[in-house]
């Protein structure tokens, strides 16, 4: 396969494209998405390419976004949207909660809405309590919706493409801190399942799990560990739903303890599940230390930088944690 | 049965047409009297207010786009092109009015008494920002487009309860007239009669999206008469006509004639806001050129001229106070202690519970 560097907002817009290419019937809406090319720069250059009847710039009307691209789906299109920030789903919910995810459902089956609401979430640019929120666990309670969350470009362009291609609603959440990342992605069209977990790292003494940007933050992790003899596994989900509880369940079965790690607050986050899903398996039998679950705090995301990074996990939490789990190192 | 089809035929024919709206003004671009009934009764003094009122908002302008660009303020929404509106608008108000503005909407704020310093703070994301001082009635400015449409209804409906005599102004873009929350607010208003005065500044876009994008409505004044409330457009660069529309909007929502909308006609001579926007990705070098023909200083400063009322002496006093009240300003929200994670937490609730004094803990020092 033919590589090259990508960017995740490279690896987006190629995963989009290709599809355009290939499929008439998928076309893309979002405020600021024409000439503009998106809040991130994802869609540049789209315009030009596919014309504005396939790639809408439209009012600034985050339910009649969402609405637009049920009543389309609903009719055989596969809309891909664009919330210019993932907080704004507040305003989408509706669309998405009690229409597009019951649909099917109340269709006895007949219905179908494949469509793919794509949006930035999380912190560290600096854009404050409404701009910078994870809210992916909202989505993830809901029975009916599919929800990706993709820590690289590799993985968001198979993943997305796999999302286009799938007959049910799908909310795929980006990370604004990963769309400059680059790395070798195949040029051609690839898909990677919804449902299949990325072991990011191999080891043999503590299983991280860990979202989205914190991927990248277990696996520095790792490396600083690795220097004091600790071989941390690291696993990415990629998909909250379907969650690959086999990946998880085998890696935790092997490794004994557990650590997760995300972005959005603890509280209630996803990794409560994920940690239920450990405790309620056979794997319970394997654990030799309590679990470890790290999240944001319980606070609106400060627009200070210092503060900021102070409201959500970091490397020398991971850290911290991984060696609570081995019982070594400073006691907390 | 042919009367019945007469009958349709005759519905169909009368089709339901908003009459063409016309721009209401006072001055012309050149500063001349066109409507010498709606000239506002103001005394030379307050006239002359109103001018340094707009010079000051386009010196701190210029100085907020500069610190914005050196890293030294947060987010800011440039104003030039808009002063008409934004000082037109608050000046009618009253102290105990309310405003519930956008986040480009900072100069009413100003001189409805919020300070300068907090502004600034407000922009760099320090809590003391939002810390409104008493007395002063405003809110926040608001980020989620819309928003503050739908909580401007329910301002009023406290004031109205209260039975006071004063009223809520709330402000929003032509991008914020597509929010359902644009429309749910006029009705409720309606419906209500509550005295709010809804205003919507067509300054032409939305980031990149031009009005015309926006919406298939002629005007965005339209969009309150299905609401069944008085609408008006008023050209925005008109300083005279906005204070003379928003103070005859206000007599009504006071004697309890219920809300009003106006669309006031501007252009946004900058860039969205500060954060990296280009506005050559989506507008003509020239565009802004030609639209400065019609903008509001240059206008009322001819105006005033030709009434004596003005002079370079008089201009350059507003500019040298503007300077040195910007630079005080941004000094004193530079020496404001800086914030603690502990003072963000204790924030969030009237009474800090257990689980937050746990998350304190980890930041005691
Ligand atoms: C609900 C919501 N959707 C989208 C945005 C992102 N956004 C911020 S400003 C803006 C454009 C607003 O344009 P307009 O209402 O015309 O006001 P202007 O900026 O021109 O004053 C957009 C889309 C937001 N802040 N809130």
């Amino acid at each position: 396969m033919k590589t090259k560097d990508m960017s995740y907002s490279e690896a987006i817009r190629d995963a989009i494209s290709l599809k355009m290419h290939e499929d008439e019937d998928v076309f893309m809406l979002g405020e600021d998405i024409g000439v503009y090319g998106g809040a991130f720069g994802v869609s540049r250059g789209l315009i030009e390419e596919f014309g504005p009847k396939r790639i809408r710039n439209t009012p600034i009307s985050e339910s009649g976004i969402a609405g637009a691209a049920v009543g389309s789906a609903l009719t055989g299109m596969r809309p891909i949207l664009e919330l210019q920030f993932s907080d704004f789903i507040t305003i989408a919910t509706d669309q998405i909660i009690n229409q597009a995810a019951k649909i099917r459902y109340m269709y006895g089956g007949k219905g179908k809405v494949p469509m793919v609401l794509r949006t930035p979430s999380g912190s560290g640019t600096g854009a404050a309590a409404q701009h910078s929120q994870s809210l992916e666990v909202w989505m993830a309670h809901i029975p009916g919706l599919k929800v990706v969350q993709p820590s690289s470009s590799y993985d968001a362009k198979g993943l997305l493409i796999s999302a286009i291609e799938d007959d049910n609603p799908v909310i795929f959440y980006e990370h604004k801190l990963l769309y400059g990342m680059k790395e070798p992605v195949p040029e051609e069209l690839y898909r990677i399942p919804l449902g299949k977990a990325a072991i990011k790292r191999e080891g043999t003494d503590v299983t991280v799990i860990a979202t989205s940007i914190m991927v990248h933050k277990a696996l520095e992790a790792a490396k600083q560990l690795e220097r004091e003899g600790i071989e941390i596994e690291v696993i990415d989900p990629r998909t909250l739903v379907p969650l690959d509880e086999e990946t998880i369940i085998a890696s935790v079965s092997k490794t004994s303890r557990v650590v997760i790690v995300h972005e959005a607050v603890k509280r209630a986050g996803f990794g409560a599940e994920i940690a239920s899903v450990i405790v309620e398996s056979d794997a319970f039998d394997f654990l030799d230390a309590p679990i470890e679950r790290l999240g944001g705090k319980a606070v609106p995301i400060p627009y200070n930088p210092e503060l900021e990074k102070h409201a959500v996990p970091q490397v020398s939490d991971i850290i911290n944690a991984v060696k609570r789990t081995l019982q070594r190192g400073e006691e907390v | 049965m042919a009367r019945t089809k007469q009958k349709a035929q005759s519905l169909l024919e009368s089709e339901i047409k908003v009459a063409p709206i016309t721009t209401f003004s006072v001055l012309s671009p050149e500063g001349k009297v066109v409507n010498e009934d709606e000239v506002p009764n103001l005394s030379d003094e307050q006239l002359q207010e109103l001018m340094k009122r707009m010079v000051f908002t386009r010196v701190w302008d210029q100085r907020a786009t500069g610190l914005a660009r050196q890293g030294r303020l947060g987010f800011y929404a440039p104003v030039a092109g808009q002063e008409g509106t934004m000082i037109g608008s608050q000046y009618a108000l009253d102290k105990e009015d309310f405003i519930l503005p956008g986040y480009r909407d900072i100069p009413q704020l100003h001189f409805h008494g919020y300070p300068m310093y907090q502004a600034f703070l407000w922009s760099r994301g320090h809590q003391h920002g939002g810390q409104i001082p008493e007395g002063v009635n405003v809110l926040l400015p608001q980020i989620i487009i819309g928003a503050q449409y739908v909580q401007a209804s329910g301002v009023a409906m406290a004031l109205k309860k209260r039975n006071t005599k004063n009223i809520v102004i709330t402000y929003t873009g032509d991008g914020g007239s597509s929010q359902g929350d644009f429309y749910e607010a006029m009705n409720f208003a309606g419906v209500y009669k509550l005295p709010v005065v809804f205003v919507v500044q067509n300054n032409r876009y939305a980031i990149s999206t031009p009005v015309t994008k926006q919406t298939a409505a002629s005007s965005l004044a339209q969009k309150g008469l299905a609401a069944g409330i008085p609408s008006i457009q008023v050209d925005g660069m008109d300083v005279l006509a906005v204070y003379q529309a928003v103070s005859k909007a206000k007599e009504r929502a006071a004697a309890g004639e219920g809300p009003t909308l106006i669309e006031a006609l501007n252009y946004r001579i900058g860039p969205h806001s500060m954060s990296g926007d280009d506005p050559t990705r989506y507008r003509t070098k020239e565009e802004p050129t030609e639209w400065e023909q019609k903008e509001p200083l240059t206008r009322f400063r001819k105006y005033l001229e030709g009434k004596k009322l003005w002079t370079e002496e008089m201009e350059t006093g507003v500019i040298e106070e503007a300077k040195k009240t910007v630079a005080d300003e941004i000094k004193k929200a530079d020496q404001y202690p800086k914030m603690k994670m502990v003072d963000l937490i204790d924030s969030m609730y009237e009474t800090t519970p257990p689980h937050l004094e746990e998350q304190k803990a980890e930041y005691a020092d």
